[in-house]
């Protein structure tokens, strides 16, 4: 995939070059975050309620060594920052990927099978497509919540959250893969597959599945941008992620109750870094999109 | 026609019976509804009297029967944390979430359409490249984060507008209304412009390419060829021409403003429903996150409905498509 072309045109982007190395960075930190942040703020050893609430480097009354500043508990915003980016991409990457195996498989089936199969997925997806994504994730973080007892919110959170999202967002990829593997399943490797015996599932996994994985790729970048504003959107609203082990939609919603008290950078700092990383995956997916789209070569 | 009419009411009804269901599940099989309505010293006679009088002992389907039928007059029961029927908690809210939703889609519209022509006719200008940079990060930015900022400027350093609530109401035959007094007005703009932000970049977008597609079209060329001004051709012949698909777009939108009103109405502690149905997920309030799941699923339905037909109304070229493929 990898080929000149794309080449040629990502190095003639400087928007595109910029958001790729934001967006390796991003990783890098999110990767090693215990090794990249200068502080653990879950160590409870190294917090010094001293430290609470000073504002960053260049107001009065900050200090380098915390340079955006410290929260309500003296912890670095620097370091939640960097941990809160981890949680985010974590759960952003398990709700795509858990999304593109519901869809991925689901459009195969629906292509392949086809009559009433393929009626039945593709009338759900029609009618989930008229909902938006948000809602869904919101209903059903919320239901499996009322649902499980309130001794389990801590534990499964993360599973329920990454469920919500997955299923929210499984639509596109099916469609897509419906449509490319309604085209492969006539050309000539499929039915010479079909004519020396091999049965179907090893025809859509071995032999479709790689055919039809190039669209899926693109949706998966734009996707995961979604899946992070939609976690942290939820963590916002109090539905996401437990405060203990809080994404950059936590660390918002913490701060945004010190906003009145003047202590704006507990809140704006994460909100910062939530937007830099979406900026650069959608700007990056916006590349992607253009780049293997032979019409606009 | 009439076929395509009946066939999109059948898939409403089914929907709305399906969003019923998963309600009723929750309503009757989370926690035992007897506790949350009697106190701790209730026998366990009395129990099972009231759990016979209330018909929990039914039959499944009789059971979900009544559920449906209760539904859909508006029945709920009795909220578990406000301890009053949800119909007059969603009633009392209900008038909150639409202005806001009103006044956002107005917003959205009556900027987002000029925006998006004007970007498509000076294509290659400063400005249209400033209104799609600011496009993007309008689409990048997460609405509770646009909630945060307009709090932040307006409210925390310049102090000029309310933070939070609707202000005063007043009250006009049990709808209260924010429109008529001035802190009503001023607690609703930065709500109002954060709810709206997203869909007006989202249908700035939208015109723009409709605009750009049909501006490249033969009766477009021709117009001009004719020598008609730019003006009648951009604003009469191009424009027109583009408003079909964004009716219906900013009809569908309208439910994703209704949406997403939750988290502007949780950013501004605006006293609307979506408020309420977060509170409820916090309290597990089942009555009442089961009916907003009610409420907001007939919401949606009705709306795609009605644009799904107004559409096909409008537009003869889907007629035979719609034939072909069964849906769109």
């Amino acid at each position: 995939m990898l080929d000149s072309d794309i080449w040629y045109s990502f190095c003639r982007s400087p928007v595109t070059i910029a958001s790729a190395l934001l967006t390796i960075l991003f990783f890098i930190g999110a990767l090693f975050a215990p090794y990249v942040a200068p502080f653990n703020p879950f160590d409870l050893a190294s917090i010094d309620i001293m430290d609470a609430s000073l504002p960053p480097f260049w107001q009065e009354g900050g200090s380098t060594k915390f340079w955006l500043g410290t929260d309500d508990q003296g912890r670095d915003m620097w370091s939640t920052i960097i941990f809160g980016a981890r949680v985010s991409l974590f759960v952003g990457f398990a709700s795509v990927i858990f999304s593109i195996i519901m869809g991925v498989g689901l459009g195969l089936v629906s292509g392949y099978v086809g009559g009433r199969l393929d009626a039945l997925i593709m009338r759900i997806a029609d009618i989930q497509l008229s909902f938006p994504a948000i809602l869904i994730a919101l209903l059903i973080d919320g239901v499996a919540r009322s649902v499980l007892p309130r001794s389990m919110h801590e534990e499964v959170a993360f599973y329920v959250l990454i469920f919500a999202i997955g299923i929210s967002g499984w639509v596109q990829y099916a469609r897509t893969v419906r449509g490319s593997t309604l085209v492969e399943k006539n050309k000539e490797y499929v039915q010479a597959a079909r004519v020396i015996g091999i049965g179907p599932a090893i025809i859509l996994l071995r032999h479709i599945l790689p055919n039809v994985m190039g669209p899926v790729l693109v949706i998966a970048t734009i996707h995961l941008a979604i899946a992070v504003i939609t976690e942290a959107t939820l963590s916002f609203l109090g539905v996401g992620v437990p405060p203990t082990t809080p994404s950059l939609g936590t660390l918002i919603r913490v701060g945004n109750d010190y906003l009145f008290s003047g202590e704006w950078w507990i809140t704006i700092f994460p909100g910062i870094a939530l937007v830099l990383l979406v900026l650069a995956i959608n700007l990056l997916g916006d590349w992607l999109r253009d780049a293997l789209n032979p019409k606009l070569r | 026609m009439i076929t395509f009419i009946i066939q999109r009411i059948l898939q409403s009804v089914l929907v709305m019976l399906t969003v019923a269901l998963i309600a009723f599940g929750l309503f009757r099989y989370v926690g035992d509804p007897i506790n949350n309505m009697v106190g701790q010293d209730t026998s366990t006679e009395e129990r099972a009297e009231l759990r016979e009088r209330l018909g929990l002992n039914d039959a499944f389907l009789v059971q979900f029967g009544r559920f449906a039928i209760n539904a859909a007059q508006g029945e709920f029961g009795f909220s578990y944390q406000h301890r009053r029927p949800v119909s007059d908690l969603i009633v009392e809210r209900l008038p909150a979430t639409l202005e806001l939703s009103l006044v956002s889609a107005i917003l959205a519209l009556f900027i987002g359409i000029p925006m998006g022509v004007y970007t498509a006719i000076r294509r290659n200008g400063a400005v249209s490249h400033a209104f799609m940079t600011l496009s993007l990060i309008g689409i990048s930015l997460p609405t509770f984060l646009i909630g945060i900022l307009l709090i932040l400027f307006f409210g925390v350093i310049l102090r000029w507008l309310p933070t939070f609530g609707r202000g005063d109401v007043v009250e006009i035959g049990g709808w209260t209304t924010g429109f008529l007094t001035a802190s009503g007005l001023k607690s609703l703009i930065m709500p109002a412009i954060t709810l709206a932000l997203f869909q007006m970049t989202l249908i700035m977008r939208l015109v723009r390419a409709e605009m750009l597609e049909v501006l490249r079209t033969d009766f477009v060329k021709f117009g001009r060829a004719r020598g008609l001004p730019d003006r009648y051709v951009h604003f009469v012949t191009a424009l027109k021409n583009t408003l079909v698909p964004v009716i219906t777009i900013t009809g569908l939108q309208l439910g994703s403003i209704i949406a997403f009103a939750i988290i502007t109405e949780s950013v501004f502690q605006w006293p609307g429903m979506g408020l309420l149905f977060i509170q409820a997920i916090g309290e597990v309030d089942i009555p009442v996150m089961a009916a907003y799941l009610v409420l907001i699923a007939f919401f949606f339905v009705v709306i795609n409905l009605v644009v799904d037909v107004l559409y096909y109304v409008v537009d003869p070229r889907l007629r035979v498509d719609r034939a072909d493929s069964g849906g769109h």
